[in-house]
């Protein structure tokens, strides 16, 4: 009754998407409020529809109602709570209507805080939500129905996947489609702005908190994402330019493209028609990756004829919400007004610098995950483009960014003074050179690339502090001067400084990969290896059992020169229900770097292949990502962006007076 | 993503990314030699895996190429030769980086193209804007001051 009441939910929904989509823009049209007000409710109504939806899903999963098609494929009696609940969108039904529930939050959101919007802006913003929710719940309606009844009801599930049965699918695809869909509303306004065919600076402001948010999100994401794979895949692997992760990248490098340049339309007025743009390209991004991973076409393209309604389906959503809004673009962009001129060397003109590399490295990504699948369409013939294209691609423009980054962060606005930035970066930039020696003096005949990379890290970090010191900084001025200019210092300023100084971080985490040690031996219980500085002895292995899972465990001791620093318990699962088994690697973090260790099944001989890794600096990945989004966070705080937060009246009149002169 | 490579990998069903990768037995004496094996074993697909390489999978014919690798190098034969036979054994499909000919130019190209063609369109935008207007006199800036009310610039 409760799943019935749910399927019943969802087709409202549905119903309510499609009002949505039409009565405000007719509204908008006519300038008749109460057609426009329709938006408004309808979002409201969807999103707690689509929750209720979502919610008669946990509930059947999470007492195992194996009646249901969804949870009998998905769930198992005997599994622990919070694997019932994420097992909700560890399927393509749940992950589906988690997107659509998301998608229905954030229209949400605009319905109800954003009163201060232009509401003509507004009322075409949420049709287009409109549309797209349309979309997305028809899809599932017609192709991924998550409320099918079994019948008759096994009396047993078939259990969730065992490699997903951890806390990162908790975590992981939530936070991703938060970031993913976060960027529709982003999308939703340029599609406004285009029809109203208008946007200025104001526009700016009203979507940056959104991208910010998604942003953040889409960071986080990808973050978990990789340290899952890293510690679920057995030899510490976090990044495999696959193309699933491609997909979830795109939109990050273009988002991140769009924050930059959405900066520079809010503070100069420039940039606009490529920012809308980029709105458009940042979502398309995301509908690609969510048809590149839902249709199956990227196994293989068998797959995606063996499933022809979604695959279809998902295409066409995916070619109306690119081409049409594109050719919107087209029609409207000449009209828009370009502002703000600035000189080459300027802060925007370092940021379209930026926007320029990162849509390049973008625009690898795309080629790089797509290429293969054209190829062998077009010709037969088949490629592979892997990591080492990649690395040797995208990974070289990633460093010029990042050697671009501090100059960009220290130029002014409008003109920019290259000498004297450069002055101020002096001592980042010796920094970054004094590391690169020591490494390459050091190392001897090492890597080539991890070096530079580390220098380039550090040279980030530093010349973000030397920017936040220069701007405190005044000759004789005392510290008590000084400390409170800091704190005068909008939140923006320190948002955008932490988020590239989490960059840096994160970089310094990737470079380290280069200088880690292996170590892959068999071995016996009370043998000794050595990986790196650390001696590790498997001290015993045993036998486990686990709610829904055996184990073999190897009991591991790391010492330093002889002193204990402590146990680690690599394990092989192995999950009955599906016949398969998994690793779990003893992980110990010292320092900010990684002891990780993994063992195989026993053999005859009571040894196990086991593998050893000392990874220096590698949680510097992930807390680099923490910091990249906490740095939006933080931008986010500031009053001046916060979202609905009333326009200064002062700086309308400035931008009156800017438009005079 | 890893949950979804997961469910990618289940709809294949040949491989399972656990626990995978170098075997102890497999590993040469010479640790120079064994070294090109693993370049070389990064550098190459594993056939039946989704987007993995060899030196990652688990796979029973991604080991047997790794043994194949380490036999011919232990042979002394060169790490391009050694490309050179799985590439006539298998195609270019077993390289992760393909090589540089016709039908991947464009893959190639790809970036250094969206370079130029973006420095192009900067150029012909920033050519076809006005010239910036001169700057304000210093009435315009009195003006403009008491205006703004000095503003905080940031």
């Amino acid at each position: 009754m409760i799943v019935e009441a749910g399927h019943f939910a969802l087709i409202l929904a549905f119903a309510l998407s499609l009002a949505q989509a039409s009565a405000p823009l007719v509204g908008a049209r006519r300038g008749d409020p109460a057609l426009m007000a329709v938006g408004t409710s309808a979002a409201l109504g969807q999103f707690v529809l689509v929750a209720l939806a979502f919610a008669a899903l946990a509930w059947a999963h999470l007492t195992s109602d194996f009646s249901v098609l969804n949870v009998a494929e998905n769930s198992h009696s005997a599994a622990p709570a919070i694997y019932k609940f994420s097992g909700v969108w560890g399927n393509h039904e749940g992950s589906m209507l988690l997107w659509t529930l998301i998608l229905a939050v954030f229209g949400a959101i605009v319905a109800g805080f954003g009163r201060s919007l232009p509401t003509r802006l507004r009322a075409d913003a949420l049709a287009v939500q409109g549309m797209i929710s349309a979309a997305f719940l028809a899809f599932i309606l017609l192709t991924s129905n998550p409320f099918e009844r079994l019948s008759p009801a096994p009396f047993e599930g078939q259990d969730l996947n065992p490699i997903l049965q951890d806390p990162g699918l908790a975590i992981h695809p939530p936070l991703l489609y938060l970031g993913y869909v976060g960027f529709s509303i982003v999308f939703s306004f340029a599609a406004a702005a285009l029809i109203e065919g208008r946007i200025d600076a104001a526009w700016a402001r009203f979507v940056r908190p959104f991208a910010l948010i998604a942003w953040c999100f889409l960071t986080l994401g990808i973050a978990v994402g990789s340290y899952w794979a890293y510690y679920t895949l057995g030899w510490g692997g976090f990044w495999f330019w696959d193309p699933v992760e491609n997909a979830s990248l795109m939109p990050w490098l273009a988002g991140t493209a769009f924050i930059h340049s959405a900066a520079v339309m809010e503070k100069r007025d420039a940039l606009k028609v490529w920012t809308i743009f980029l709105a458009i390209l940042v979502f398309s991004f995301s509908l690609l990756g969510t048809f590149l991973v839902r249709s199956g076409v990227l196994t293989s393209v068998h797959a995606f004829a063996s499933d022809p309604r979604r695959g279809v389906f998902i295409l066409v959503i995916l070619a109306a919400f690119i081409a049409g809004p594109l050719a919107l673009f087209a029609w409207r962009a000449p009209m828009l007004r370009q502002g703000g001129l600035f000189a080459p060397i300027s802060r925007e003109g370092a940021l379209v610098l930026n926007n320029l590399l990162l849509t390049t490295v973008c625009a690898i990504v795309f080629f790089g995950t797509l290429y293969p699948l054209a190829l062998e369409q077009a010709t037969g013939e088949k490629i592979t483009v892997g990591a080492p294209f990649f690395n040797l691609t995208a990974g070289v423009l990633m460093m010029a960014i990042a050697f671009a980054t501090p100059f960009g962060f220290s130029l002014a606005w409008k003109r920019g003074d290259l000498l004297g930035v450069a002055e101020r970066l002096a001592v980042a930039f010796a920094g970054g050179f004094i590391v690169l020696v020591a490494l390459v003096a050091f190392l001897r005949g090492g890597p080539v690339l991890a070096p530079i990379a580390a220098s380039l890290a550090v040279f980030v970090m530093l010349g973000t502090l030397s920017e936040i010191v220069s701007r405190a900084w005044r000759r004789g001025a005392s510290l008590g001067v000084m400390l409170s200019r800091l704190a005068g210092l909008p939140l923006s300023f320190w948002g955008g400084a932490l988020a590239h100084f989490g960059a840096g971080v994160a970089l310094l985490g990737l470079a380290s990969t280069g200088f880690g040690a292996e170590t892959i031996a068999m071995m016996k219980a009370g043998e000794m290896q050595t990986v790196g500085p650390y001696q590790i002895t498997l001290d015993s292995l045993g036998d486990r059992a686990g709610p829904n899972y055996r184990e073999s465990v190897g009991e591991m001791t790391i010492r330093k020169d002889g002193v204990v620093v402590a146990t680690v318990e690599p394990a092989r699962r192995l999950f009955a229900t599906r016949q398969m088994a998994t690793t779990q690697a003893g992980i110990v973090t010292l320092r900010l770097g990684q002891v990780y260790t993994a063992i195989g099944d026993p053999n005859d001989n009571g040894a196990v292949a086991a593998r050893l890794y000392w990874k220096p600096l590698v949680t510097l990945i992930w807390l680099g990502a923490v910091v990249m989004a906490l740095g939006g966070a933080l931008s986010l705080a500031d009053r001046r962006l916060r979202f609905g937060a009333p326009a200064p009246a002062r700086s309308a009149a400035a931008a009156a007076a800017r438009g005079a002169g | 993503m890893a949950w979804l490579r997961a469910l990618l990998a289940l709809g294949f069903l040949l491989v399972a990314a656990v626990a995978g990768a170098v075997q102890p037995d497999e590993v040469m004496k010479d640790p120079a030699l064994e070294a090109r094996a693993r370049t070389l074993s990064a550098e190459l697909r594993c056939l039946v895996c989704q987007n993995q390489s060899i030196d990652n999978s688990d796979a029973p014919l991604a080991r047997d190429i790794r043994l194949l690798i380490r036999d011919r190098i232990g042979q002394g034969e060169s790490n391009d030769a050694v490309r050179a036979f799985l590439v006539s054994r298998y195609g270019n499909f077993i390289l992760l980086k393909p090589p540089f000919e016709l039908a991947t130019l464009l893959l190639w190209l790809s970036g250094p193209l969206t370079l130029t063609l973006g420095a192009l369109g900067v150029y012909l935008a920033r050519r076809r804007a006005p010239p910036p207007s001169p700057p304000l006199s210093a009435e315009e800036e009195k003006r403009l001051e008491e205006i703004a009310g000095g503003e905080a610039e940031s």
